[in-house]
């Protein structure tokens, strides 16, 4: 349902955006295009060499421990609590927004500072993760192939670096675009909280960073599909 | 909502209520609904509950369904991402000319999928004809399947 607009309205007859939206928000959005081939790219890749592969290691093997559980307890519980925290994140980010709307420089600080708490929650867990797959042996060009580890294909034989390789490039390029994600909204929220947006009258740079930070939530939802579920 | 500014009033949004004024956009003021936020979440949430219950419970006692598992994964995933985008990066209340230099583009990952899968499964097959190696490799079995003692599955989408 697109905006409400004049029938007659000439979006091409100059002197104003012919899409509507303020230039820099337009390239945020071909940016995150750009962005979306690269990561469509790394997934694809690694659907490529999933398909080429006769089986592949099963993450609810792979991906069963929680923090202080232990193993095998809670298979891709620990990943759904990622998921949720990084939609969460997203949550506060538009709410952000909303208040960026309403010049309301008060909840904007608010909203970001949880936004921004979600982002560094998401980067422990990931953290957590890739200490504890570290150390049951799997890095880039390391899996563990012996008998009775987590890493062993589905159909018994034994597992490629392809697994970890991929593993570890996606979810580390995808966590460099948390981090990132995480240092741009610290910049906004000083901006935010310093009034440099309410003397400019108006929080659309909020918008931009939020445009980000839900395309970060977005990778994420695929990466999940890939890695976890499939 | 639908007024026409074509004044250029920079910047003119000091006070709490007004929207300020871009020369550029013509209503640049979306009303902003927090309800709608909220409800993209719990559909966000919803699915993604779904996804996992499907993944933990009951994917692994029907193996060979595993295809059609996939499948409602994908659903359920572009389902999210329609939601994300729609709501949360607000593409869906942008004017038509928007949406369409996003979403046109975004049609090649359709090709870039279809055409990718397939070669990897080509590469697959013509592999465990030809290669004598890489088919031992895979009928040597360090220990016993995890669970269920199924061969090895088509399409290799395990």
């Amino acid at each position: 349902m697109a905006q409400a607009v004049p029938a007659n309205q000439k979006w091409w007859s100059g002197g104003r955006s012919p899409f509507n939206v303020e230039y820099g928000k337009l390239m945020m959005w071909y940016f995150l295009m750009s962005d979306a081939f690269t990561f469509g790219a790394f997934l694809i890749s690694y659907g490529t060499a999933r398909f080429s592969s006769n089986s592949w290691p099963d993450p609810n093997h792979v991906f069963s421990s929680f923090p202080f559980a232990g193993e095998h307890a809670l298979p891709l519980v620990f990943v759904s609590l990622m998921t949720f925290i990084l939609i969460m994140s997203s949550v506060t980010m538009v709410l952000a927004v909303g208040a960026g709307h309403a010049n309301d420089r008060k909840s904007v600080v608010k909203w970001m500072i949880w936004t921004i708490i979600g982002g560094i929650a998401f980067l422990s867990c990931q953290a957590w993760e890739w200490n504890h797959l570290y150390h049951q042996g799997a890095w880039w060009g390391q899996i563990p192939t012996e008998a009775g580890s987590h890493f062993v294909n589905a159909d018994g034989s034994k597992p490629t670096t392809n697994f970890s390789n991929f593993f570890f490039t996606i979810t580390g390029f995808h966590g460099f675009h948390v981090f990132s994600g995480v240092v741009i909204n610290i910049i906004m929220l000083i901006m935010a909280y310093t009034g440099v947006f309410e003397r400019r009258g108006h929080y659309l740079m909020i918008e931009k960073a939020g445009l980000y930070w839900h395309f970060v939530d977005l990778v994420w939802v695929f990466v999940f599909t890939c890695f976890y579920l499939f | 909502m639908a007024h026409t500014d074509s004044s250029h009033n920079v910047h003119g949004g000091h006070d709490q209520h007004t929207p300020p004024h871009y020369p550029e956009v013509t209503h640049a003021e979306h009303s902003f609904d927090s309800k709608a936020i909220w409800r993209t979440f719990w559909i966000l949430l919803g699915i993604t509950c779904v996804e996992l219950i499907v993944g933990m419970f009951i994917a692994p006692k029907f193996h060979s369904l595993k295809l059609m598992f996939n499948i409602l994964y994908i659903f359920l995933t572009a389902a999210k991402a329609f939601y994300i985008i729609a709501e949360f990066m607000h593409l869906k209340h942008e004017i038509k000319n928007m949406i369409m230099t996003i979403a046109v583009p975004a049609l090649l990952f359709i090709w870039f999928l279809a055409a990718f899968l397939w070669d990897g499964n080509s590469y697959r097959n013509l592999r465990n004809k030809f290669d004598r190696h890489h088919r031992e490799q895979g009928n040597e079995k360090v220990a016993p399947a995890p669970h269920g003692t199924e061969a090895q599955k088509p399409g290799g989408v395990h």
